[in-house]
């Protein structure tokens, strides 16, 4: 049943410019019995803007192709799904008030939004308070489980931990020292205590770590670290934020911190976005770690960058986090549809459980509101895509790492009344 | 000893930057007074400028002469940030002088407005907005005497400006028709790439420096070397230390301050743009590109001494050296065995960040005992 409504999807989405307009696959706007809302809350102004529009762009695109495919079923009634979309102009308190906004004032039963862990931090108070849902779709820190948001992205140990495994066993920098580089906020230090403690484990040894305060782009003292660390080349693990990484692989090429001088970068935070945006010339040769690839060869895949394509214009281009967007919408209309109502509670159980053949393979919502992901190592060539070198099996999540000091043996599960947010093991 | 020269360049090559960036803040804040928060965005003007030099410089016509785009934009964005402060100083901060509190709102609107213009304005119609002001403004000035006593120079004045417009608007859509890249607005970050004899390193005495470095440096010199010469040896250089000193003695002495305003002004923007050129060969460039580095530039000539070029080009180096001496822990390799108290406390701060909060309480510590900076201006500064 499921899978024939895909299929329905991807015949409809050929002819998706049309049906944007006059809604219906190939019927009339009044084969719709109702229209549900959903809220949309990204940053559309801002410094963040650049980044999250790609999102909104992305969630509209499956709305429009669930539309056209019929729309959400629930009761034997088909809802046409709408959106209000609203900015939080990259700034976190806007993202609490937006929410309360689109929960108390339009009704919607679900929020799809946020990029930074600040917004959030910011928004996650308004959930709870009133018991709504939140879909955040981008790769984080964890160390957090809410039983009001929903994470589709990557918890460190489906992305940093088979990323750091791999750079010390199987890389051509293979068994050599580790030095940490971040911008300085949540994420980049969470990961890289992660990170500490995982090359403690495998036996390596982490000669360096800094942080660039957000903002600041003088990369020089960081350089002269590095040298002074890892004179004889080694692995540099990159969680520096936005156009730091542009000042960062620029300065560390002219310096002759190059893969062809035996130093290899693992970046967390670099897709296929930001290929572009740095420049292929100088990511040449370095490593990233996500769960989609724009270069992952199944059809899935390249009919979801195709689509993008198609609806967007040719020169855009589809990464990780707009993978993730693009599933939690799916993934909300099959929970919704499951559970028959549009109630919040109702959906929430009905979500666990949920599968869903996404671009980048199969995912499966976890117990703890995270997402069962496949991890790919890929190495950045010269034509700004990963070639992907390493694909694990499906990798579950752990809201609370385990390999971090403080959340070591604990875990998240929201489907037994007794454990919940944060148990012991 | 190699230490010590990696520690050396290193201090110059992070006080360059500084030092090129703040120059022409020592100039407009320092000898007028005027607290322009637009700064950062005239930096941002030149550092764009350089963007669509490089693009202009991949046209077929263009293509042998790529390599020197970069010593191309220099100029270029000297003219056009210059010519954006000129037209800053003459529509708004003219009114303003001696309100400095307004000043400071009425520059930081506009640095708003500069940024959303980068964001919303195709960066081809932006260049042509600026081919059209700069021949606007600087064509009725070549005109003969004859012609501007003439009682009909008004009119001349509004014909060059329309011819002025036609060419931007001309300029402006034949760049956006050859180079698609400028044909549309993107609040996009954009790149800077380095001429390829610009990247990679070069060896002095046995330790390799970043060529970019390096270049950035030399234009700090050439900027620092010509501003100086500028200042003492020309005439115009005299009037302006002259207005800065006293400006009614000056006015009565025949002085046209409102020239020597305009002067200045143009000047320090002018060497903005010439930052930005630098500033864009480090990272990359887009709409905020300025404001990450506005308040390093006025702690730097506050620490100099308003009004003196001596104290922001030893604040930027003294600031620099200090940042990787603290933020690379270098201490600790010149003096490996030093107790353990110490090196604890050195390598606490021997990261970025730390590194920045540990210069801002020195420098704090610092104007406690010397309020006006390394070189207080000796005489009187500027009147209101």
């Amino acid at each position: 049943m499921r899978i024939s409504r895909r299929i329905l999807a991807g015949l409809a989405t050929a002819s998706l410019a049309v049906t944007a307009t006059s809604c219906g696959g190939g019927g009339t706007s009044g084969s719709f019995d109702d229209t549900v809302t959903v809220g949309i809350l990204h940053s559309l102004s801002g410094t963040m803007a650049i980044s999250e529009s790609t999102l909104v762009d992305t969630e509209k695109m499956a709305i429009e192709e669930i539309n056209a495919a019929g729309g959400v079923e629930v009761g034997g009634k088909s809802y046409k799904i709408e959106y209000i979309v609203e900015d939080g102009a990259s700034d976190w308190p806007t993202f609490a008030e937006k929410s309360k906004k689109l929960i108390d004032q339009d009704g919607v039963p679900v929020v799809f939004g946020g990029w930074t862990s600040a917004s959030r931090k910011a928004m996650l108070p308004v959930y709870e308070s009133k018991d709504a849902f939140l879909y955040y779709p981008i790769q984080y820190e964890a160390q957090e489980c809410s039983n009001n948001i929903f994470y589709t992205g990557a918890t460190p140990n489906q992305q940093s931990e088979p990323a750091t495994d791999f750079m010390y066993k199987r890389s051509p920098a293979a068994g050599g020292d580790f030095f940490l580089v971040g911008s300085d906020y949540v994420f980049p230090r969470t990961s890289n205590t992660i990170t500490k403690a995982q090359v403690k484990q495998l036996g390596g040894k982490v000669v360096g770590e800094d942080y660039l305060p957000l903002g600041n782009t003088e990369v020089a003292p960081i350089i002269s670290k590095i040298k002074k660390a890892l004179p004889e080349g080694g692995i540099i693990i990159n969680t520096l934020n936005g156009d730091q990484n542009v000042a960062f692989f620029k300065q560390i090429q002219d310096a002759g911190i190059t893969p062809s001088s035996g130093y290899y970068v693992m970046n967390y935070s670099i897709a296929e976005e930001e290929i572009s945006t740095i420049g292929p010339e100088f990511l040449e040769g370095h490593y990233g770690a996500w769960n989609y690839m724009m270069s992952i060869d199944t059809p899935a895949s390249k009919k979801f960058a195709k689509n993008f394509k198609k609806r967007w214009g040719a020169d855009r281009v589809v990464a990780d986090p707009q993978e993730s967007a693009y599933n939690m919408v799916y993934l909300w209309k099959q929970a919704v549809e499951d559970a028959g109502t549009f109630d919040d509670n109702a959906v929430r159980e009905a979500l666990v459980g949920q599968k869903f053949d996404a671009p980048q393979g199969p995912v499966e919502v976890m117990p703890n509101h995270h997402l069962s992901q496949t991890v790919r190592i890929g190495q950045i060539n010269a034509e700004g895509g990963f070639t992907i070198l390493e694909e694990t099996g499906v990798v579950l999540p752990q809201a609370w790492n385990q390999k971090h000091p403080s959340s070591k043996g604990f875990a998240c599960d929201w489907t037994d009344p007794s454990k919940g947010e944060k148990y012991k093991l | 000893m190699e230490l010590l020269l990696d520690s050396l360049f290193n201090g110059v090559a992070i006080g360059s930057v500084l030092l090129v960036a703040a120059l022409g803040l020592a100039i407009v804040f320092g000898l007028m007074g005027v607290i322009n928060l637009a700064h950062g965005e005239l930096m941002m003007l030149g550092a764009y400028t350089t963007y669509v030099t490089q693009l202009i410089f991949k046209l077929p016509i263009l293509k042998p002469f790529y390599n020197s785009y970069i010593i191309v934009s220099i100029f270029l964005s000297f003219i056009v940030s210059g010519v954006v402060g000129i037209l800053l100083e003459k529509t708004i901060i003219r009114k303003l002088y001696g309100s400095p509190l307004e000043t400071l709102l009425a520059t930081w609107g506009v640095s708003l407005i500069l940024q959303q213009f980068v964001r919303s304005v195709p960066l081809a119609y932006g260049t042509g907005l600026v081919i059209s002001l700069i021949i606007g403004l600087f064509l009725p000035t070549t005109f003969s005497l004859k012609i501007k006593e003439s009682i009909n120079f008004k009119y001349f004045k509004f014909s060059s400006w329309i011819f002025a417009a036609l060419t931007g608007v001309m300029s402006g859509s034949i760049i956006s028709s050859s180079v698609s890249k400028l044909s549309r607005a993107s609040a996009r970050n954009v790149d800077v790439t380095a001429p390829s004899w610009m990247r990679g390193q070069v060896e002095i005495i046995g330790t390799a420096f970043p060529k970019t470095r390096l270049m950035i440096i030399i234009i700090t010199l050439i900027s620092v070397i010509a501003i100086t010469l500028f200042l003492n040896q020309s005439a115009w250089g005299m009037r302006i230390r002259a207005v800065t000193q006293n400006r009614q003695m000056s006015e009565c002495l025949g002085i046209s301050t409102e020239k020597v305003d305009i002067i200045t002004f143009g000047i320090g923007s002018g060497l903005a743009g010439v930052a930005g050129v630098a500033v864009s060969l480090l990272g990359s460039v887009g709409p905020n590109v300025g404001g990450n580095y506005i308040v390093g530039c006025f702690m730097v000539v506050v620490l100099g001494g308003v009004g003196n070029l001596l104290g922001t080009v030893l604040a930027s180096f003294g600031i620099g050296i200090m940042t990787d001496l603290i933020g690379a822990g270098r201490l600790l390799s010149i003096w490996p065995d030093m107790p353990l108290p110490i090196s604890n406390t050195i390598n606490f701060f021997a990261t970025t960040s730390m590194a920045r909060v540990m210069i801002f309480a020195l420098i704090v510590i610092f104007l406690q005992f010397k309020p006006t900076g390394l070189f207080p201006q000796k005489g009187r500064m500027v009147e209101n």
